[in-house]
């Protein structure tokens, strides 16, 4: 019998691609807007705010690098339609975001605080809003899509030496069946290459991408260097210390083997979606989680792999993680985070391709609708976007 | 179950790795060790300390200077001398990368 092509069922969007979940996107264009989309975002339900921290007082590169990074997030196929929410002063240019969001051909809408008079008109004003969005969004059915429509970001964090051993040589094969099915997969942390940026670089398709990855490394460690003390405590963190990992470079190889074993096709800027783009590639992110995981989601990824060792419960507010915990210690002490037990691994209970088959099987399942343990305990707020100058 | 069974494990993952990484709890000076490579064998080794959970056991004896070697790469380099069966980690191994405080003094 032949062995039927695996699937899964999502929302269809007008720009192709396909979603995981069907949220209005409710997003400030700056830190000012917070509390506005905040307020909506709590009265109305469906919704889900990105709550950051930037958007003004920052170097120009940086005011372009949170605008593209917040169109990016409400191109997401898990958003189907989004509310702006300006202040009106802000550094971030939300009429370009209004603008390039709305070609989306998804549903938009753009209030701003100042004009409107006030917080409490702009919150009244965002409810009523983001509630014709949510009804008129809510009714759309998922529909069965292939393979190749999926983009999987990975990640490790709180990683101690059963990550590298267990949890991300899952991932990893993960990986590889996806990126050989023809979808997209997009792993990232930068600082977590140092030391193994030689394996990477081997696998690069051209020099040029190869080229690409030491510099993305050399000008992430530098900016670590620039400080003038050992990066040591900051990464690996005590966390990570205390789970046995002694060094960056320990971290590093530890953590390269979640990317599997393809070439790697390009490096994404921070902001950059993946969208037409197959195969394996580089987004060049920091490695804490509310920068990554918004990195992640501006990918246009439906869902994030994310594995762990000392049990990390964090989690996005419109792209779903799921939890590999490579150490079995953790998983049995954090079961209500933790996805997947990779600690069989560890314990001899269980093959790593087992128990890559058994989160293929569950990558399907929360494609089409399935909760993660984060979704489900509402753990959906690690959030923030990385920008490289400083705040002036 | 023979004797051999019950030794606590140590992983190690590439041939010329010459630490490997110990997967069980209550590791003492004197314990035996198991180490386990890609082909399921390996020596046994004694512990000349405590060792926790998911930290790493010398496999050789690594002179100060010298590199630190998992995955078949280098993960630091040995501060102090040290010798097979020590407990390997930031007391005994120094990262070579991300150090500012280095380039500091140069």
């Amino acid at each position: 019998m032949a062995t039927k092509t695996p699937t899964f069922f999502g929302y269809p969007r007008p720009d192709g691609t396909f979603g995981a979940r069907n949220h209005v996107g409710i997003i400030p264009s700056v830190t000012c807007a917070g509390d506005v989309a905040q307020a909506i975002c709590r009265q109305v339900a469906g919704t889900v705010c990105y709550l950051h921290h930037q958007g003004c007082c920052l170097l120009p590169p940086d005011l372009e690098r949170v605008t593209d990074t917040l169109i990016s997030l409400g191109k997401s196929p898990n958003v189907g339609a989004a509310l702006i929410v300006a202040l009106g002063c802000e550094g971030t240019d939300h009429e370009r975001m209004y603008e390039e969001l709305a070609q989306t051909g998804k549903p938009v809408r753009k209030i701003a605080i100042q004009e409107l008079g006030g917080t409490a008109p702009a919150i009244a004003r965002g409810v009523e809003e983001a509630r014709e969005l949510v009804l008129a969004i809510s009714g759309q059915q998922r529909v069965e899509t292939g393979i190749e429509n999926i983009i999987m970001s990975i990640k490790c964090g709180a990683s101690d030496t059963t990550s590298g051993m267990a949890s991300n040589c899952v991932i990893g094969r993960v990986a590889d069946r996806l990126v050989d099915l023809g979808a997209t997969v997009v792993f990232g942390e930068t600082t977590e290459f140092i030391g193994g940026e030689d394996l990477l670089a081997q696998r690069a398709v051209s020099s040029e991408v190869a080229q690409r990855i030491y510099e993305i490394v050399d000008a992430m460690e530098t900016r670590a260097k620039s400080v003038g003390c050992d990066m040591r405590r900051g990464q690996p963190t005590p966390g990570n210390i205390a789970g046995g990992l002694s060094s960056i470079e320990e971290k590093s190889l530890g953590a390269i083997v979640k990317s599997g074993t393809r070439p790697i096709q390009g490096v994404l800027d921070y902001p950059e979606t993946a969208f037409g783009k197959k195969g394996l590639w580089i987004k060049d992110t920091p490695g804490r989680e509310p920068e990554i995981l918004t990195g992640m989601a501006a990918t246009g990824a439906q869902f994030m792999c994310f594995s762990t060792g000392r049990g990390a419960p964090q989690g996005f507010p419109s792209m779903p993680v799921i939890k590999i915990c490579g150490n079995p210690h953790t998983y049995r002490r954090m079961t209500g985070d933790m996805d997947v037990d990779a600690g069989r691994i560890i314990e001899g209970t269980a093959s790593i391709d087992e128990v890559a088959d058994e989160t293929f099987a569950h990558i399907l399942c929360v494609l089409s609708g399935e909760l993660t343990k984060n979704e489900a305990i509402g753990y959906t707020s690690s959030i923030d976007i990385h920008c490289l100058g400083p705040v002036i | 179950m023979t004797q051999a069974d019950q030794h606590p494990i140590a992983l190690k993952v590439a041939d010329n790795d010459n630490v490997a990484t110990i997967f069980a709890d209550g590791i003492v000076a004197g314990t035996l060790v198991q180490v386990r490579d890609r082909t399921g064998s390996g020596p046994l080794i004694t512990a000349r300390g405590e060792i926790p959970y998911g930290h790493k056991i010398a496999l050789l004896d690594i002179p100060a200077g010298a590199d630190i070697v998992k995955y078949g790469k280098r993960i630091g380099v040995a501060s102090r001398a040290i010798t097979c069966g020590d407990y390997v980690h930031v007391h005994n191994l120094d990262s070579m990368r991300g150090r500012g405080d280095l380039e500091q003094k140069e």
